[in-house]
């Protein structure tokens, strides 16, 4: 008589560990984060060691001073997946962006093979789709990212990309004024870019004299450099300290193309 | 023999109490996940109807050079009308299978306005209509994650009330199994728009 629900409950259990690990199968195929933890996952090795150093270096610069995680991956191989759809689950599994913000950005390379075509993909957050819209991922692709690529350039085309993607998200231009550039305003937006810098520059030595900043602002964009952290992960590496991800998720936001 | 009434009436308010904070746990945990499940369905909605705000524009760009795909334009305009007019009801199935319908409907029809613009080089050039598509795009990826999402939400819920023994709480307060999304062929792979 005790047997029979029992084993009811049993097989309800075993049911729903096997729906859960049925779900966690959908994501199994994807590569896990390098370990130890950085910005730049370049699993299909395009990029040579001082350049992929020098890429996490501004990178992980970039997210401690502003928190906005902006990672790298490159595989060779996508799998089953459209480059979208690959994409985006990295961007959920990987946790790219800090929980609650979800300000995360993955930029997801598949190189041209002989067969297949090369798939670029920049995955945009929760957080950061007002900042970065489609088009303006779409366009970052098209002007900074592709012409770099078809010369066999992947990392030209991966640092400018970047460096576009750094720029929209810290607020130095917004995505109209990035669109504009691409659709020939760009003496206007230099001009622009050129006010501000005289403008932020002439600003920090004001600041600068008055004297009050203590480190903080000295030297514009220096962050403190601390090794370790907790412990968790000992000493870190090259330039150190990547914190690893925070949580962030995406929701399909961003864009793709081939070449 | 007081004594003995006296552990008997402790026994019973420890019980009433033990029973009363389970049935208040689970109470509440249903309602929060019933609560996420539902709104993650906004989230579907509300991609769902982006798409929709993105057609008329895309038809007008496509009208300016392609006037003469006047069936493939109408189409997608009638499919648009069609499901901007069925509503999601989680609880229906039925109704939820109306509403996956009139949507595939719509993508189709979308897809078929899409592949005209091969032909057509000068729309395809068009910066306009380059945009559209990679909103489009970024909008039938969003449906996907969002309803992927959803379902996940929603198996989480269906999982939890059906379980013994919370599924007699389940009944007694009318928390009903959610429909899914099921899967539309080719649904994983989203449209792919070509350059």
């Amino acid at each position: 008589m005790i047997g029979a629900p029992f084993r009811f409950v049993f097989v309800l259990w075993t049911s729903v560990l096997l729906s859960f690990s049925a779900l966690r199968g959908a994501d199994a195929d994807l590569p896990d984060p390098m370990s130890p933890r950085r910005l730049v996952n370049d699993f299909a090795g395009l990029l040579a060691p001082e350049q992929r150093q020098a890429l996490e270096r501004k990178l992980v610069d970039f997210d401690r001073e502003t928190s906005t995680q902006i990672a790298v991956a490159t595989v060779s191989d996508l799998g089953d997946y459209a480059p979208s759809d690959f994409a985006q689950r990295l961007h959920d599994k990987w946790g790219i962006g800090h929980e609650g913000k979800n300000n995360g950005i993955l930029v997801l390379v598949k190189p041209s093979q002989p067969g297949s075509r090369g798939e670029v993909y920049i995955s945009v957050g929760y957080g950061l789709e007002g900042v970065v819209p489609d088009i303006t991922a779409g366009r970052i692709i098209d002007n900074e990212m592709l012409p770099a690529f078809r010369d066999g350039d992947l990392y030209g085309g991966i640092d400018r990309g970047t460096d576009v993607l750094m720029r929209l998200t810290r607020g130095e231009f917004t995505a109209e004024e990035y669109n504009d550039r691409a659709d020939g305003g760009a003496a206007v937006v230099m001009l622009l870019v050129v006010l501000l810098f005289v403008g932020l520059s002439f600003f920090n030595r004001r600041n600068g004299r008055r004297g009050g900043n203590g480190g903080s602002s000295a030297g514009g964009w220096f962050p403190p450099i601390f090794m370790g952290g907790g412990g968790s992960h000992g000493g870190g590496f090259g330039g150190g300290g990547f914190g690893g991800f925070g949580g962030g998720l995406s929701g399909g936001g961003g864009a793709g193309r081939s070449w | 023999m007081k004594r003995k009434s006296l552990i008997v009436l402790a026994v019973v308010v420890v019980a009433a109490i033990g029973i009363f904070s389970w049935f208040k746990g689970s109470y509440n945990a249903m309602v929060q996940r019933s609560e996420t499940v539902q709104a993650q369905l906004g989230n579907v909605e509300n991609q769902y109807q982006r798409r929709a705000d993105l057609i008329p524009n895309l038809v007008n760009t496509v009208k300016g050079y392609a006037s003469h795909e006047q069936n493939t334009l109408t189409e997608v305009v009638n499919a648009r009308a069609k499901a901007t007019q069925v509503h999601i009801d989680i609880d229906d199935a039925e109704a939820m299978a109306r509403f996956n319908q009139a949507q595939g409907e719509l993508s189709s029809a979308l897809s078929r306005l899409m592949a005209i613009s091969e032909s057509y080089p000068d729309l395809k050039a068009n910066q306009n209509f380059r945009d559209l598509q990679t909103q489009l795009e970024g909008t039938e990826n969003r449906i996907a994650v969002e309803r992927r999402k959803f379902n996940e939400e929603a198996r989480a819920f269906n999982t939890y009330i059906k379980m013994f023994p919370r599924n007699l709480l389940a009944g007694m307060f009318g928390f009903q199994p959610m429909a899914y999304f099921e899967a539309q062929e080719g649904a994983r792979t989203a449209p792919e728009v070509q350059f």
